[in-house]
């Protein structure tokens, strides 16, 4: 019966459409956070004196310190954009597929 | 050199999981030798509160913890924001409010830097992991590995992993804690050691997951909750400018001006690269973090969960900033917390302790203690849970009963599990005492991150992935980071006393990960068998419920 059903939603051309839209997007999520993060630990070890640069004449603040927070609120946003689509768009998507099983 | 790579090991150790012995800034706090502290009335009466209300908990959450899954996901009935909660609880360590702190406080910037390392795991394990956890997860995460491969061969695979990660974490956890609680309450060590012991049982076993749970949406409240006001009552002396209080701090650092840029802990690029790997996959390879993903309704859930947790955990790390930033400043130049040599009371990893005192007085940091306290509990607990379900679900239940286990008698070997763990953490952590432990939470996230990650990520997303290949490179990614970890300067240079390291690098991931994934790949396109074949033909199946949740297991109806 399960097995039947799962067969039966691999041939759903629904199901490639969900997969494969949630996975681009995951993806396209993912690599952002990955470079954005991985260029940050590259910046730090190559040339620590970028983040250095005050952040403007006379200031005591690096540019590094809002970059850094920066990074901490975008890895946040990255999420609820992640969360916005998966749980309204995708799961109306999904909640399709298990319907056209009955 | 060597002085930054132990500043290096040291740092990660504090952070991840308390516990530095080290010399160069960290020592004295939580690691080498402490003194211990005078008893401390207000922080006892406070802990006492929350041990109060946290058995209080256990008992209400006993009588509802009666199957197999009340025990090892609260029924899965956890809200998202809750789990949220629980797993920012998790993972904010009392290490990550005293030694991130205490790294800023020291360093300045690289502090930061470590923090933002550590919550950009988060995103990635939402976008690529949570889903799929929740719709084919059911106890443990071996769960979702076995599911078309080998039962008895991955879930023993998975057991190992999972059980070395849990003892590594556990072990210096309870060192940790017993020479923090020694600094705090003024306790001996080998009592806080079995307090915490004795308390860790007492929750897990009679409360489960569901007790588990509220200890730690409880901590993480307490831990947000005094942050915030530790953190408005520092900045309300600079008039809530933080280019006031940066220029105050670069005063009075020794350091000056550099505090504001990264500095030289961060400065290798494949120590770096190779950090944030291993902190960014490790964490998608925690068995205690990894379970709480099975405690929430749904998968819509499960998605929100991590919304909140990363939105909590980098909140904290933002005021984590803030503090370490303050201290310098209110602390560092405050007589009453510095020895004969100007050096900070009790090491550097004291900083927000006596940052609590100078904004809050006795009271606060009598509060402060408590919720470090309370921070190892909560931690400890996961692991025990973790490290019990892996025994009883996946070596007792799955392995060795071959699945033909009764619920009760699961129920009771977990129970056992436990109690076992939890006399052998406080063996174990009374005999490590004086013992070099900075490798363990590292190893621990190097493990999580090389064997157990890789056969959980390929095992959900790759069709090819075969027993064979999981299995034996799931070993292989174990062991390579094994042995890079021994052969590497912390532990071949540092503990054992060698010269020099045959590895060169602290942070093995970069090295291992690669291997662990050649070799599952390797190990399975070789695999022509029968069973490779049937594996394969079951891919489809998997996709489509880790994709939809179909069949996945739904929540118990209390």
């Amino acid at each position: 019966m399960q097995e039947d059903a799962y067969a039966r939603i691999l041939a759903n051309p629904r199901f490639l459409e969900l997969t494969s839209k949630r996975s681009r997007f995951a993806w396209l999520l993912s690599a952002i956070m990955l470079v954005v993060f991985y260029g940050y630990v590259l910046v730090v070890a190559f040339r620590p004196d970028l983040l250095a640069t005050k952040l403007y004449d006379g200031a005591t603040l690096s540019v590094g310190v809002p970059i850094g927070a920066a990074i901490i609120v975008l890895a946040w946003l990255l999420t609820t954009l992640y969360v916005a689509r998966a749980n309204t768009e995708f799961e109306r998507l999904n909640q399709q597929i298990i319907e056209e099983l009955k | 050199m060597k002085a930054s790579r132990a500043m290096f090991a040291t740092a990660l150790a504090a952070v991840a999981g308390l516990a530095s012995v080290s010399p160069a800034w960290a020592a004295g706090a939580i690691g080498g030798e402490v003194q211990k502290q005078a008893v401390n009335p207000t922080a006892i009466v406070m802990f006492l509160i929350f041990v109060l209300m946290t058995l209080g908990i256990t008992y209400w959450a006993a009588r509802r913890t009666k199957s197999a899954k009340d025990f090892y996901t609260a029924g899965g009935g956890i809200t998202g924001f809750q789990n949220g909660l629980a797993i920012a609880g998790d993972y904010m360590s009392a290490a990550t409010l005293l030694g991130l702190t205490g790294l800023t406080f020291a360093k300045g910037y690289d502090g930061f830097v470590y923090s933002i390392a550590f919550l950009v795991g988060w995103p990635l394990i939402l976008f690529l992991m949570a889903e799929r956890l929740r719709n084919l997860g059911k106890y443990t995460f071996a769960d979702i590995t076995a599911y078309r491969l080998n039962q008895t061969k991955i879930r023993t695979l998975s057991a190992c992993g999972s059980l070395s990660v849990v003892a590594l974490y556990l072990i210096a956890q309870m060192v940790g804690a017993g020479k923090l609680i020694q600094l705090l309450f003024g306790l001996d060590y080998a009592y806080a050691v079995m307090l915490v012991g004795v308390l860790m049982i007492a929750y897990v076993t009679f409360g489960g997951m569901l007790a588990t749970t509220w200890v730690q949406i409880i901590k993480a409240c307490m831990l947000l909750g005094a942050g915030t006001f530790m953190a408005v009552m520092a900045m309300s002396q600079f008039g809530f400018s933080l280019e006031t209080l940066a220029k105050k701090a670069v005063e009075v650092h020794p350091m000056h001006d550099a505090i504001m840029a990264p500095g030289s802990l961060l400065s290798k690029p494949v120590e770096a690269i190779s950090l944030g790997l291993g902190l960014m996959f490790g964490t998608a390879g925690l068995p205690h973090i990894l379970m709480r993903f099975f405690t929430v309704t749904d998968a819509k859930e499960a998605r929100k969960s991590v919304v909140y947790s990363t939105g909590f955990i980098g909140y904290f790390f933002l005021v984590v900033g803030i503090l370490g930033l303050s201290a310098i400043v209110i602390v560092g130049t405050d007589p009453q917390f510095l020895d004969a040599d100007g050096k900070l009371r009790g090491g550097n990893n004291m900083a927000v302790m006596h940052l609590a005192k100078a904004v809050g007085g006795d009271l606060f940091l009598g509060f402060i203690s408590a919720v470090a306290f309370a921070t190892i509990l909560a931690v400890v607990a996961g692991l025990a849970l973790a490290g019990a379900s892996a025994v009883s679900h996946d070596l007792y239940a799955s392995v060795i009963k071959k699945g033909k286990a009764d619920e009760r008698t699961e129920i009771r070997v977990s129970k056992i599990a436990t109690l076992a763990m939890g006399v052998l953490a406080v063996v174990l952590g009374i005999l490590f005492e004086k013992q070099n432990i900075a490798f363990m939470v590292g190893l621990a996230f190097a493990i999580a991150a090389s064997a157990n990650f890789p056969v959980l990520i390929l095992s959900m997303m790759w069709k090819g992935t075969t027993t064979r290949g999981a299995l034996i490179g799931g070993f292989i990614g174990l062991l390579t980071a094994l042995t890079l970890v021994i052969t590497g300067p912390t532990v071949w240079v540092q503990v054992i006393g060698f010269k020099d390291a045959l590895f060169p690098f602290e942070q093995p991931a970069l090295f291992s990960m690669p291997v662990a994934f050649l070799a599952i790949w390797f190990f399975s396109v070789t695999d022509g068998s029968r069973e490779a074949d049937e594996e394969k033909a079951k891919f489809g199946a998997q996709f489509v419920r880790s994709q939809t949740g179909l069949g996945a297991e739904s929540a118990s109806s209390h």
